[in-house]
């Protein structure tokens, strides 16, 4: 299977093996190209369960997507999501799945930001099909994307307040009333009356 | 009601441009000072703002458009999803893996069993486990009808909406056969949580490949069937070709996957272009298109199902003897048998079933052809026994940017066969 053989850092015992392996994982030049033409910029990669990963400079976002993009072929935006490291640094983490449908191949691009004010340019200028998932990021994660036609809340209702997918953000749990005396709802429901 | 002479010309014919058609048509329906809608200048400049949705019955759930108007074109539409948000992405983050899938089914309910698959095969992958072959065919023969289940609903809706009732009745009648199976292996008819790390929640039921191979006597004749209602009916091409229609490039940048890609004619079917589980051990074909219209996307799925019926025959006759699941304690509960006479055995039991299992630090992503397009899980592990966070890549909520493109400036009711043909799941939209 692909996780098993790209996690394998030993040579290849067989020729098979290796045909296998090369066919599963993403090409490995990619993550080199994207290295040796953009220097700096790129933060770090890595290849781990068959995945190639690459930390991009947050500054240097839109310069390395439209080189991919135009350069690299990879003309699927497959998925676009956040993650919230609470208490670390960079606290969220902007997650960009692409797809080359020729080769085929995946590249995941991630791009830190930090915990005061989380905003990074918006892809909807690349891939118009970035923006719902933008919004998405947006309302439940709080991250502004700059340069984005609509960005507004998508999934909660427009006056919420707060941004659920958030780690100090809590799971609100109600418990279940056997009563129909109004006053001890309200007692047990704080929620509910605000 | 008038008089339809040379009866054939209507069906068959194309002698007769289309415009004259059209127009003869509706001059024997109205005066001709009424032949296009008017409407009263208003402030808007003409144009009316008609919210459709969330409770109508064409949009498959509640889903609400904001149609901008001028008489019965389109002018611009903004989706507005929401409605069914139950926070199934934090429900996640509560949940141990195991639990996890119970909530998998819920997303998008006309296909459970793929859901479960896809973030199993997230979780295995960080995990770094391969389920046994038995397992790993028994999940694609079950995938495979899951498949044909949820295109049955989708035919039997898109049918309904554009006024075919009967196809609905025999969709349906075909689906109940696919949830018995589902009820026969599972337990469940639609929120099965059959699949489970390692492997499946127990062994295939005695009788499962005569039910099975039961669908597979009928359904192909069944197939050609609802074919034989819609597919050369002059109706339902007047309604479906050349309406909705969308280039591939457009497509590819909206990013598009599923039967709303291939009818534009990208060959671009997981299963094939990047195959998981034991899909390169089968052989089948993709249907692609090439207008990438609501007829095309008809055609596609359809052909789909006949695919699939040919991945389940040859799936059910090479189902491998063996383990349904693996042989690791720590993931897979051990057999009930083996409760009462090992210790061991009842340890990692209480275990597995109070603590769950610890997957290792990580993030994988795992991505399968469900029936709607790619359906991806992105997972990240913090070691524990919880996920750190569950991400859905539902296809029907990207899928779902098309419409503005496929339907602005046709008729409204053009746009009902649009939303049909895109066959979203709110469940999976809204999470």
């Amino acid at each position: 299977m692909a996780e098993t053989a790209g996690n394998r850092y030993e040579e290849p015992t067989s020729e098979v093996a290796a045909a296998s392996a090369v066919a599963d994982q993403p090409d490995p030049t990619t993550l080199d190209k994207l290295t040796t033409h953009f220097g700096k910029k790129v933060l770090g990669t890595s290849t781990r369960l068959g995945e190639a990963t690459a930390i991009v400079d947050a500054k240097a976002l839109v310069e390395v997507m439209t080189w991919l993009r135009d350069e690299g072929k990879f003309v699927l935006l497959s998925d676009l999501t956040a993650h919230d490291c609470h208490g670390q640094e960079p606290r969220f983490w902007v997650i960009y799945q692409l797809t080359n449908i020729e080769t085929p191949e995946r590249l995941r691009i991630k791009v830190g930001l930090p915990e005061k004010k989380p905003s990074v340019e918006s892809m909807v200028p690349l891939w118009p099909g970035a923006n719902f998932l933008e919004r998405e990021v947006y309302d439940l994660m709080g991250i502004e994307f700059k340069n984005h036609p609509n960005l507004t809340r998508i999934m909660m209702p427009t006056e919420w307040e707060g941004h659920p997918l958030r780690k100090d953000y809590p799971v609100v749990y109600e418990p279940v009333q056997f009563t129909h005396n109004a006053a001890e709802i309200r007692a047990r429901k704080p929620l509910a009356e605000k | 009601m008038g008089v339809i002479e040379n009866v054939s010309r209507w069906i068959l014919g194309r002698e007769a441009p289309e415009e004259e058609l059209e127009r003869e048509h509706l001059e024997r329906l109205q005066p001709k000072d009424q032949l296009m809608p008017t409407w009263e200048e208003g402030e808007e400049g003409g144009k009316m703002v008609l919210s459709m949705g969330p409770q109508h019955p064409s949009t498959h759930g509640v889903l609400r458009l904001e149609l901008e108007m001028e008489g019965e074109r389109v002018l611009k539409i903004t989706p507005d999803v929401g409605y069914l948000h139950t926070g199934i992405e934090k429900t996640f983050e509560t949940l141990r893996y195991d639990q996890g899938t119970a909530l998998t089914p819920r997303i998008d309910y006309l296909s459970p069993m793929n859901n479960t698959w896809c973030f199993i095969m997230a979780v295995e992958k960080l995990l770094e486990i391969t389920p046994p072959p038995r397992a790993e065919y028994v999940r694609v023969i079950l995938g495979e009808l899951t498949r044909i289940n949820s295109h049955l609903v989708w035919l039997a809706t898109h049918a309904l909406d554009i006024g075919a009732m009967s196809v609905f009745l025999y969709c349906f009648r075909e689906r109940e056969m696919i949830l018995d199976i589902y009820e026969m292996v599972s337990g469940a008819r639609m929120m099965d949580s059959y699949y489970r790390a390692g492997g499946l929640a127990w062994d295939i039921p005695p009788g499962f490949i005569e039910a099975v191979q039961a669908i597979l006597d009928i359904l192909p004749a069944r197939i050609d069937e609802y074919e034989s209602l819609l597919t050369r009916n002059p109706i339902w091409m007047e309604r479906t070709q050349n309406v909705g229609a969308i280039s591939a490039e457009k497509a590819l940048a909206l990013s598009a996957t599923g039967p709303a890609l291939r009818a534009t004619g990208v060959p671009w079917d997981l299963r094939k272009t990047m195959p998981y589980s034991v899909y390169e051990a089968f052989d089948f074909e993709i249907p692609v298109g090439s207008r990438g219209d609501v007829y095309d996307r008809y055609l596609v799925r359809m052909e789909e199902m006949r695919q699939s019926l040919r991945i389940i025959e040859q799936g059910i006759r090479v189902i491998p003897r063996g383990p349904f699941r693996i042989d690791n304690h720590k993931i897979a509960p051990p057999p009930k048998e083996e409760i009462y006479l090992s210790m061991e055995a009842l340890i990692h039991h209480f275990k597995l079933w109070t603590e769950g299992f610890r997957v290792p630090p990580g993030e994988a992503y795992a991505a399968i052809e469900s029936p709607r397009g790619e359906l991806g899980f992105y997972v990240v592990s913090d070691g524990s026994a919880k996920p750190c966070r569950v991400h859905v890549r539902g296809p029907s909520f990207i899928n779902l940017q098309l419409i503005g493109p496929m339907s602005e400036g046709g008729l409204v009711a053009d746009l009902v066969a649009v939303i049909a043909s895109l066959d979203p799941v709110l469940g999976e939209v809204d999470r």
